[in-house]
């Protein structure tokens, strides 16, 4: 599954919120948009979603244009977004329910690998912040579109859960393979995790630079404290520099 | 859960207390039975007269649990139909309320006229009295529906349909429940009055024979028995609400 985005154009009202943006996330790539608060991020997820259709240009899945439609990419929330009426087991299956049928078998395998099989029957009123993400990924996972789209799924956890659910992430992503386009606000988390980082602008946003992380696989987090991993986050700090200084 | 029961077991203990008051202050000031009776009096008259009373009490019951049926089913279905059509609720809306402010008492005997004094009549009453608090209540808990779930089932691609009823119908059950409790209270009000005003059987009509023949102890048996029916009524919804409402007791808390 890929996904091709070009020369895509919104404006609300008479504010442009992007301009201009080309992406490209390839078959089993994991691609991560890095970019400051407010530069228009969600929008640009609510665009793949067909929530909003652009101004200009096309989005495209698989080379077929996807603008305006929905229900296409299976998606995970900044906010994990479980049903608190439902048990676990009935929340991971929802995204699958809403475009067919519901696969418990397979949803309980990954609730398992996950470390969640004796909550199955749990509310989530009963699971902490990093267990109800946790639930929130499986969900996604567990639909059938190959384009998964995650927005800033780790910014409302704290330092430690956020590293453990990086691994945890990356470890159930190896295995089961899939386009993941991740949005993010932190440097090291899109390094950590991703093949590729897109660097947006502040608003109107567009593509300010694009870099390819060298990084083999598979990583663990004492990636995080060797020089190479240092270097390549001074260089995109270089990129995001300018935003800074602009906003004062 | 033992907290609601301690907390139902102090409020019963003060109702004993004033009835004991009751009692002392009848038996001190040595008020006639035909003003106001002794809370033993009316225990007594209950007993004796419960042969008597069971028809009517049986009648009010059906009647009530009959009228609070379609008047909760109503009022769900119009909820439903305003919220999914905005157009048609603000319209409707102002209409609804102003039905609310017709005085029941004005209007039941024009019901009467219209309909006999068949079932009908009665039941328009009863759902006329339980609909609202059941469509103002269900209304606003579709309304509150959290909105970044609303924003997830979007993403994912939910249609209208599956938007209602796999998200807001089950988000707004605690309030659908809150709607439907009003309602319960309300019925068995509703229920007697309809009697009151034309009927063979019923609460109302017992009333309205010991009233005027002055039994006021059998007014206080009626008055008995509708609060503890009200209060029966009340706690079966409340027993369903415990059994349908899942995982949210964070939010309760």
């Amino acid at each position: 599954m890929s996904l091709t985005i070009t020369e895509l154009d919104i404006a609300f009202g008479q504010l442009p919120v992007l301009e201009k943006m080309n992406l490209q996330v390839n078959n089993d790539e994991f691609v991560a948009i890095l970019g400051p608060s407010g530069s228009g991020k969600s929008t640009l997820l609510q665009l793949i979603g067909g929530l909003l259709t652009p101004d200009n240009g096309m989005i495209q899945l698989n080379g077929e244009s996807i603008n305006g439609k929905k229900g296409l990419i299976s998606y995970m929330p900044q906010h994990p977004s479980l049903f608190p009426w439902r048990t676990v087991l009935e929340n991971v299956v929802l995204a699958a329910e809403i475009k067919g049928k519901p696969e418990y078998e397979e949803a309980k395998r990954l609730l398992e690998k996950a470390g969640l099989a004796e909550f199955e029957n749990s509310y989530p009123n009963e699971l902490s912040g990093g267990m109800k993400q946790r639930v929130a990924f499986i969900r996604a996972l567990l639909s059938k579109q190959s384009l998964l789209c995650l927005d800033e799924p780790f910014s409302a956890l704290d330092e430690f859960t956020r590293i453990k659910m990086q691994n945890w992430l990356l470890s159930i992503w190896e295995e089961n393979r899939k386009s993941i386009l991740f949005i993010t606000h932190s440097i090291e988390e899109a390094m950590f995790l991703a093949d590729r980082i897109y660097v947006l602008s502040k608003r109107p946003a567009h593509v300010k630079a694009e870099i390819t992380v060298p990084f083999s696989r598979p990583r663990n987090e004492r990636l995080l404290e060797t020089n190479e991993f240092f270097h390549l986050k001074k260089q995109i700090f270089q990129h995001m520099k300018e935003d800074i200084a602009d906003d004062d | 859960m033992r907290k609601m029961s301690m907390h139902g077991g102090r409020s019963l203990f003060f109702l004993l207390f004033l009835f004991i008051l009751w009692e002392l202050l009848i038996r001190l000031t040595e008020t006639p039975k035909w003003l106001l009776p002794a809370p033993s009096d009316v225990l007594k008259e209950a007993a004796i007269g419960f042969g008597d009373f069971y028809g009517h009490l049986l009648s009010t019951i059906s009647l009530s649990i009959l009228g609070l049926v379609i008047g909760c089913s109503v009022g769900l279905l119009i909820s439903i139909i305003l919220h999914r059509l905005p157009k048609v609720n603000e319209v409707l809306y102002p209409l609804l309320i102003l039905s609310q402010n017709i005085p029941t008492i004005v209007l039941a005997p024009l019901l009467i006229i219209w309909f006999g004094f068949g079932l009908l009549p009665k039941l328009i009453i009863i759902s006329l009295v339980c609909f609202f608090p059941v469509v103002v209540a269900s209304m606003d808990g579709f309304r509150q529906t959290a909105p970044e779930l609303r924003h997830y089932m979007k993403m994912i691609g939910a249609t209208n349909k599956q938007l209602f009823w796999k998200l807001e119908l089950p988000h707004a059950l605690p309030s659908i429940f809150s709607g439907l409790k009003i309602a319960a209270t309300y019925s068995v009000m509703g229920a007697v009055i309809s009697e009151w005003l034309g009927a063979k059987k019923g609460i109302g009509v017992y009333m309205t024979l010991a009233q005027s023949s002055f039994r006021i102890d059998r007014v206080f048996v009626a008055i008995g028995f509708i609060m503890l029916l009200s209060v029966g009524l009340f706690g079966v919804i409340r027993l369903a609400e415990k059994i349908m409402v899942k995982g949210r007791s964070e939010e309760k808390k």
